[in-house]
């Protein structure tokens, strides 16, 4: 099967489902959520809070296993870490005792290989971050730090990227600004994005269809294609679909959180409540 | 493996939070607040010769014995007159030191980084590490001399017992600081443990290692003058007992005096590495 097949999809989740088990209980976090995402597409999942978002990204990242279901790259199974799938954190997540440079240059120095030097400066030049490679994180802003991340995460050139609440802890003039420097990075590589967020806005504005989890246990209640033009200018954020669209997943998401908390299923036994 | 994994909540565990102790914060007692200007330093010499001064005028005005309390002129100048006798002594005292220091440390960092491997048998050697931690060494001394008899031995052995549980407990400290996003980050591009272990772990400890360091170097200079006060014919705790029972006691602070230097010239020394290799956490 190749990437671009039109049946195969880039990433494709059947029937996810994870319980984590805690010192109060198993906890189902995922149930049998299934979801593709086709290459070069942005897909932006949002949900209430603790309805199992980080849990299907990580999932799909390969950093930890579905109790049951498969997720699939290219039609291939992932049972563990990918160099295809690329990881924006929470929080940039940069080492705090390397410079700039070091930080970016992780990727290569744990796969045992040779920075690839003009594309990194080629990143760097990208995201804004020339002339900082010097710099530890503490010396930069937030939305530096995670511009640095970006440029981490596309280092070894994956055909996936996936970012789990990247720009939460910025403010919101910062994180307008990231969106626009994720869609231009979008816009130059197809890279294929899959995208965590609280923020409805910013899912719309980055992109191609947005998908609203359960609350927990999560899985897919609704998905919606966002239909705009890019690059998403200004103008067309403020238009009424715009607005509509915005209101109609706010609302599944309230409707999500006041439905009762959890759907008993078979053996799964929820006790506990992540805060 | 499925289902062992922690429910991904990083956003609340920032890895600035685990932070408390660190070589920066010890030094705050000690130094102060940043850096002082040219006045401020003036003032702490200012103060230094008003209160040696002081004393050394007091001492005169009533007509102190030299043998109750020297002044500072006084023991200035057994400093001066003694130091070519004294040195050799150093040199025995800074032998114990550094092969004890030496040994202890490697001993305790290397249980440090396997024993946090396995929070299983840390739970299991905790309360015996307490013990090594808590006893003073010194107390083994007069059977370390029983066994080893009255040269370095004892003495090593001694400093080696007193410094590798120091560096041990704090370096366990920081191999326990977990950062679950970090190791996470490592493990996406298929990190080894050797290679979490020496690229993320390794450093995320390193500033509570050098803290270890710094007190397993400090009680090692403790233990090693008490351990030579207790027995044997060398070493500056040796000068200690024999000055003081001859009652030179110009001689005797002459030794304090080397001894307090000794123990700030060790503060200063993992001061500066914590400075140069840890300072991305102050």
């Amino acid at each position: 099967m190749n990437a671009g097949s039109a049946k195969t999809p880039k990433l494709g989740v059947q029937d996810a489902t994870k319980i984590y088990h805690t010192a109060s209980g198993d906890l189902l976090a995922l149930d049998r959520c299934s979801l593709d995402v086709h290459a070069n597409e942005i897909v932006s999942i949002v949900g209430p809070s603790g309805c199992g978002k980080t849990t299907l990204l990580w999932s799909m990242s390969g950093l930890h296993r579905l109790t049951s279901g498969t997720i699939r790259l290219d039609g291939k199974e992932i049972t563990g870490p990918h160099s295809d799938i690329g990881i924006v954190f929470q929080e940039a997540n940069l080492l705090p005792w390397r410079n700039l440079d070091a930080n970016i240059h992780f990727p290569f120095e744990i796969k045992g290989e040779k920075p690839d030097r003009a594309w990194i400066a080629h990143l760097v030049n990208r995201v804004g971050l020339d002339g900082f490679g010097g710099k530890f994180p503490r010396e930069l802003s937030g939305g530096m730090q995670q511009r640095a991340a970006i440029v981490r995460a596309l280092a070894l050139k994956p055909s996936v990227l996936l970012m789990d609440e990247p720009f939460g802890a910025l403010d919101s003039f910062t994180r307008e600004e990231m969106n626009r420097l994720v869609e231009e990075i979008w816009l130059d590589t197809k890279t294929t994005i899959v995208f965590i967020t609280h923020s409805i806005e910013e899912a719309i504005f980055l992109s191609d269809r947005v998908v609203v989890l359960s609350s927990r246990p999560g899985r897919v209640a609704k998905e919606y294609r966002v239909p705009f033009p890019r690059p998403r200018s200004l103008e067309i954020m403020a238009t009424k679909e715009v607005f509509d669209l915005t209101n109609t997943i706010k609302m599944d998401i309230v409707g999500e959180r006041v439905r009762p908390k959890a759907r008993e299923r078979g053996t799964a036994e929820i006790v506990r409540i992540r805060p | 493996m499925s289902g062992g994994d922690a429910i991904p909540e990083f956003s609340k565990a920032k890895s600035g939070d685990a932070h408390e102790v660190s070589l920066t914060n010890l030094s705050a007692f000690a130094s102060g607040p940043g850096i002082r200007s040219g006045a401020e330093v003036a003032a702490i010499i200012a103060v230094a010769v008003v209160i040696i001064g002081g004393i050394e005028l007091a001492l005169r005005l009533f007509n102190v014995p030299h043998y109750i309390m020297p002044g500072p002129s006084a023991i200035a100048y057994a400093l001066y007159d003694e130091f070519p006798l004294i040195a050799p002594h150093l040199g025995y005292t800074l032998v114990e030191l550094v092969s004890g220091f030496s040994i202890g440390a490697i001993i305790g960092l290397v249980m440090a980084a396997v024993i946090t491997q396995f929070p299983f048998a840390e739970k299991i050697v905790a309360p015996y590490i307490l013990i090594l931690v808590t006893t003073p060494m010194l107390a083994l001394v007069p059977l370390l001399i029983l066994r080893f008899g009255f040269g370095y031995t004892p003495r090593i052995i001694a400093v080696a017992l007193a410094a590798g549980p120091m560096v041990m407990i704090n370096a366990a400290t920081g191999f326990r600081r977990v950062d679950s996003a970090k190791i996470a980050l490592a493990r996406s591009y298929g990190a080894s443990t050797l290679q979490i272990f020496w690229k993320i772990r390794a450093p995320m400890a390193l500033p509570m290692i050098l803290v270890g360091l710094m007190i397993g170097a400090i009680f090692g200079l403790l233990t090693a003058v008490g351990a030579e006060m207790v027995g044997g014919g060398f070493g500056l705790g040796n000068r200690l007992t024999t000055y003081s029972s001859m009652i030179q006691m110009p001689q005797f602070f002459a030794v304090v005096l080397i001894l307090s230097t000794l123990g700030i010239l060790i503060y200063v020394l993992f001061f500066l590495i914590g400075k140069k290799w840890a300072s991305w956490e102050a």
